[in-house]
């Protein structure tokens, strides 16, 4: 361990003095927790409190501070200090805040607040501060895959920012489905209806940059690396390849439409039963005429929305795509303009926001007809189509003869294989269940050729959200990728239209210019943003068991060809899933890891057995339980002063060694708070909540070895906004110990 | 104050919450230098005011979190509260902006103790809770307020309560002198995020929000679902405070409408399909809602989660502009119109009334330079003549948060391309 010495600070603010033996916390911080200085001070925040820390770092070698005043989460600014660890004891929040102030309660609350102090320092003695490892510099180029409007956004938005450029297109051409378009859904509000398509600006301003490099008929045929320093293999329809080096990559593969020859009923072989891009793409070609197959002029267009799509149908696509309504009206004022009648028939018209309704009230001032309906089926029928539907307004079934339909069909995003078959297959095999692979074979012999090749241990490509969208689960983060550096954007993502398309290329290569420099200072990316500690591990210990490899959320890290884990820092989110997966505990953080965490659980004082003082520990998620516990106390709940709290990074962190150990020297309840895991998760870390509950579950084991009850172990899923529920759920353990009496492993 | 530094290499971003938030921290981990401005005493805007998010229904207050972290732990971003933009003049790569700050009357010596709330007596609306319930005259926004630093009502100043605080303070935090600052600020780029506010639903006088205690905002029913909020968590009547048994929602109340908003605010369907989940999960089988709607404006993969409402038998949807509302007696209302799907005239009573009012952009109005191309709804149109004046989430258009977070993470990227040029470092 490296020389370290610890300060050790005491507030006596905000009613701290009061309620609290500071004298006593000073000494508990010196004796026990082997603070070489401890002191006390009436206002540590303040510009001299600070000061007094600083003084100490500077001028006495000060390298481990601890800050026994407010909690983690409050002051940040005043207790920032560069070069030392600081660890927090939280004494207002989490003591005097949620306990009565009555003589009753000050011996209790004194030795919440002394525990606290030791284990502040216990986590002191463990931590080293973090420095990024250099693994990579700056590496100012990225990469973009997929030349249509979305790619083509990020090549031009990057090299305005000073970026340089790969642009890998697998066609011959730049351009994609926004260059068969023959007018654009404008960009701005009014009623001026379609715009001309400026796909031919974009492509020419792409091919003058000389910041842009663009490989056609190209594809990746391998990426290695992480950001920072990806290595990718370009390989062209001709044979030749090159290798670039790319600090990020920003997927933008689009779209196709969905396949009409699915939807029998609309009978898509008929030559004048088109799609939208079809319609679209004769248009077009017809400079503006509206054609039949045949040739002739057709006078009469019916546009069904939602073919094939808002349906859970077998083969049908379950979701709305979003740009399809606006799409259908920018065709129907194609055919207004070209003399003839256009007829929307829809279920729920979305052209949300203030763009999408100016551009449909251009369609009704063209005089386009919407009819609210459900269509039934296309026949050929008098001279050309009948299209039967449900017409929702008149209540009725009726008929509507039409030279052309169009059928708004759809997006299915262009992602590559789901990365995650390949170790459910392994993990199949292992246990040997043969219906299960089989399944898992046919679902990989179905998934489409790999986008990026990615050479990582987790696949190839990105993970799948859902109906194969490479989107983000968080509401407020849609770039929140689970590879760090590789963004999808576009369709690809989510379904989208055009305008929103450049909005989201915009934003996707914004976080990959981010990624690029956040690498270059070792920075972790969102959410520890900022955050220079990653995983090492170490290698004599480990048994190559690959727990750490397969369970990292964001597929960080590969294996060498001994199976031995190999970290990539830039591509690590120091989460500490991995920490907690390790059986053997040989990863750890810098300031955070099985020591910094298992001192602090070791710290705390258990009294004797008949002393009738129960301990609890909590080991809360950072995120979400400890800023609710924060809450509790500033809205003045109350709860047990059994409890000692343990902030960490995410559940999946947690390493089962922290709760037998717990267990083993007497604490008589455990408390696991994370997020909420299953299909709706909200763990940050993504599987972090999840993989503690899987690794609780095995808990019980350990606990019928030690003649424990299992209620002595419980693992929640809770909100921020749990203020008022996480009080009480420690409140119920303490009842809990109550009823079963306390733990026999006191020493 | 400690002076504020800005030059024409500074990225100022206008508005804190969600998408001001988003475009100062991403720009600042790409190591630019933002100047954030928030009008009120605390980051967090609407989303703060939310219970749930759509479609995951999981907690706005998770996610600012989590930007609060990356604030706190990044010095490139400095927070000015409390500040509003008056004027805007000068060009890409060179503005200069006139800021007013208004007193704080708390300075940062604050610890958040508390000690000044309880010695203040007089009360006021909570604007957190949208005047539901009261707050005192020296007051922390909400629990998860940021900068966590009290703020005292400009009201009690110069009152025994302002003494009382200030000799309640322990630590010199109240400061009785602040007064009023006009700050002259030279930038490189402007981020405007002022996002919006609901539509007053007073003007939409057929539905009769100003006569009826039963007719309410969506706004205010999100708040009812908050424990610390004026109902304690609970969906209540605010005539009698009684359990309601049959909800109305009226989708685009103010909204789609030539004689209100004329665009569409795109959240309120989505909003509305949320709150019938919250009347589900507190109130079970013994609640109805039902829908008034001209649209169903489940946008993209989300649709899903209206496709789930539509499956729970409590919830009735009818496509109908309600017409008018008037009075049923007992603090009930009924609602007439004609149902569009079969064109029946109905008269429907409710005990409750939730209007999905629209979203109305709070672009501040007079402050921008010559040329800069704001349409008719008050959002900023992206055009070439704005120079580097973005629109950012609601400034830009009628947003969820979603894409308004993916156009504010867009506005960073534009702001960067500016003031990097200014710097020579574009390369």
């Amino acid at each position: 361990m490296a020389d370290f010495k610890i300060g050790a600070y005491i507030c006596k603010g905000c009613g701290i003095e009061d309620r609290l033996d500071v004298n006593q916390l000073t000494q508990t911080a010196t004796r026990d927790g082997k603070a070489a200085i401890g002191k006390d001070h009436e206002f540590l925040c303040n510009a001299e409190g600070v000061k007094m820390i600083q003084d100490d770092i500077d001028n006495e070698g000060v390298n481990r501070v601890v800050i026994a005043a407010c909690s983690r989460r409050a002051k940040t600014d005043a207790f920032s200090f560069d070069g030392v660890t600081i660890s927090r004891a939280n004494l207002r929040e989490g003591v005097i805040w949620i306990r009565p102030d009555e003589d009753e309660h000050q011996e209790t609350t004194q030795e919440m607040a002394d525990d606290y102090v030791r284990m502040a320092c216990a986590e002191a003695k463990s931590s080293t501060p973090p420095a990024a490892s250099g693994e990579q510099e700056v590496n100012r180029r990225i990469m973009v895959v997929g030349g249509g409007i979305a790619g083509m956004t990020s090549a031009i938005e990057a090299a305005k920012t000073g970026y340089e450029v790969e642009l890998v297109e697998k066609s011959g051409a730049l351009g994609g489905v926004a260059a068969e378009l023959y007018k654009r859904t404008p960009k701005r509000n009014g009623l001026a209806g379609p715009a001309d398509n400026d796909t031919a600006d974009l492509i020419a301003a792409v091919e003058g940059s000389d910041k842009i490099t663009v490989h056609l008929n190209a594809s990746l045929t391998k990426t290695d690396g992480a950001p920072g320093r990806f290595s990718a293999e370009i390989a062209t329809e001709s044979g030749s390849s090159t290798t670039v080096s790319v600090g990020a990559i920003v997927q933008a593969t689009g779209f196709k439409p969905y396949d009409m020859s699915q939807l029998p009923e609309f009978a898509p072989d008929n030559a004048d039963v088109v799609d939208q891009l079809t319609f679209e793409k004769m248009v077009k070609a017809n400079d503006g005429a509206i054609k039949k197959a045949d040739g002739s002029d057709a006078k009469n267009v019916v546009f069904v929305q939602c073919a094939g799509q808002r349906s859970d149908k077998e083969g049908h696509l379950p979701y709305c795509s979003g740009h399809c309504c606006t799409t259908s009206i920018k065709q129907a004022q194609y055919v207004k303009a070209a003399g003839g009648d256009a007829t929307v028939i829809f279920d729920d018209l979305r052209t949300p926001g203030a763009t999408g309704e100016d551009f449909y009230r251009s369609g009704q001032e063209a005089g386009v007809a919407f009819s609210k309906g459900a269509v039934s089926g296309v026949a050929a029928g008098g001279n050309g189509l009948e299209v039967s539907y449900n017409d929702k307004i008149l209540n009725e079934d009726t008929a509507i003869n039409a030279d052309i339909v169009v059928l708004a069909t759809g997006m299915v995003p262009n992602s590559g294989p789901n990365p995650y078959l390949i170790t459910e297959l392994g993990e199949a095999r292992e246990k040997d269940n043969k219906e299960l692979m089989a399944q898992i074979e046919a679902e990989i012999a179905i998934q489409p050729e790999s986008i990026l090749n990615l050479g990582y241990r987790q696949g190839t490509d990105l993970p799948i959200l859902r109906d194969g969208f490479n989107d983000s689960h968080f509401i407020c983060f849609p770039y929140e990728t689970r590879r760090t550096g590789i963004y999808a954007s576009g369709p690809l993502r989510r379904p989208m239209d055009i305008v929103q398309t450049v909005e989201d290329a915009t934003g996707a290569t914004m976080k990959a210019i981010q990624a690029c420099e956040n690498a270059g200072l070792g920075r972790a990316a969102h959410p520890r943003s900022g955050d220079l500690s990653f995983p090492s591990f170490r290698r004599e210990g480990c048994t190559q068991c690959k727990r750490c490899t397969v369970e990292c959320p964001f597929g960080a890290i590969n294996e060498d060809e001994e199976g031995y884990p190999q970290y990539n820092e830039a591509r690590c989110r120091r989460c500490g899933t991995c920490m907690g997966a390790c059986p053997v505990r040989v990863i750890s953080f810098e300031n955070y890891s099985i020591e910094t965490v298992g001192q602090q659980i070791k710290n705390v004082d258990i009294p004797d057995e008949f002393d009738e003082k129960p301990r609890i520990l909590m080991l809360a998620c950072e995120n979400d339980a400890y800023p609710a516990l924060d809450m509790a106390g500033m809205t003045k709940q109350t709860y047990s002063p059994w409890v000692r709290i343990v902030p960490v990074r995410c559940l999946g962190s947690v390493s089962t060694i922290w709760i037998t150990d717990a267990l083993n020297s007497g604490f008589d309840g455990i408390i696991l708070a994370g997020c909420q895991k299953g299909e709706n998760y909200q763990c940050h870390f993504v599987r972090g909540s999840e993989m503690a509950h899987m690794r609780m579950s095995k808990i019980d084991d350990t606990l019928s070895q030690l003649n424990l009850e299992k209620e002595r172990v419980s693992t929640l899923e809770v909100a921020i906004t749990d203020i008022q529920r996480l009080p009480e759920e420690i409140n119920k353990m303490e009842k809990t110990i109550e009823e079963i009496g306390m733990s026999p492993f006191k020493f | 104050m400690s002076e504020v530094i800005a030059t024409n290499e500074t990225i100022m971003v206008v508005g804190g919450g969600i998408s001001g938030l988003t475009a100062a921290i991403e720009a600042a981990e790409c190591g630019k230098q933002v100047l954030l401005l928030e009008k009120s005493s605390t980051v967090g805007g609407r989303v703060g005011q939310l219970y749930k998010y759509f479609p995951k229904l999981c907690h706005p207050t998770c996610g600012l979190e989590i930007q609060y972290r990356r604030l706190k732990g990044n010095k490139n971003v400095r927070l000015l509260t409390m500040a509003e933009v008056t004027n805007v003049e000068g060009e890409s790569g060179n503005y200069t902006v006139s800021v007013k700050v208004a007193p704080r009357y708390v300075n940062e010596n604050c610890t958040a103790c508390g000690a000044c709330a309880e010695v203040v007596e007089a009360e006021f609306d909570d604007e957190h809770n949208y005047g539901m319930m009261k707050r005192k005259g020296a007051y922390l926004a909400n629990n998860m307020a940021f900068p966590q630093r009290y703020v005292l009502d400009p009201a009690i100043i110069g009152t025994d309560d302002a003494t009382r605080a200030a000799e309640a303070c322990k630590y010199g935090a109240v400061d009785l002198e602040m007064a009023e600052q006009e700050l002259t600020l030279n930038v490189g780029s402007v981020i405007f995020a002022t996002g919006w506010k609901p539509y007053d639903a007073a003007k939409i006088q057929p539905y009769g929000y100003d006569r009826y205690e039963n007719v309410i905002t969506n706004v205010e029913f999100e708040r009812m679902l908050d424990p610390f909020g004026p109902t304690g968590g609970q969906i209540k009547r605010p005539s009698d405070g009684e359990t309601p048994k049959n909800i109305a929602f009226i989708q685009c109340a103010g909204s789609r409408d030539k004689n209100h908003l004329k665009h569409c605010s795109r959240i309120c369907c989505m909003a509305t399909l949320k709150q019938t989940t919250y009347v589900k999960d507190t109130l079970g089988d013994d609640c109805k809602s039902t829908v008034y709607y001209i649209d169903i404006r489940a946008i993209d993969r989300i649709d899903d989660f209206h496709q789930k409402v539509k499956e729970d038998e409590n919830v009735t949807f009818v496509k109908s502009k309600v017409a008018n509302i008037v009075n049923g007696g007992n603090g009930n209302v009924i609602l007439n119109g004609v149902d569009t799907e079969g064109y029946n005239r109905y008269a429907n009573e409710h005990d409750l009334v939730v209007l999905a009012t629209g979203m109305e952009s709070s672009l501040p109005e007079g402050i921008f330079p010559e040329g800069t191309v704001i349409n008719e709804h008050n959002f900023i149109d992206a055009d070439e003549s704005n120079g580097a004046i973005f629109g950012a989430g609601c400034s830009s258009d009628a947003l969820d948060v979603n894409r308004a977070v993916q156009n504010s993470t867009a506005a960073a990227l534009r702001a960067i391309q500016t003031v990097s040029l200014v710097s020579g470092s574009e390369g």
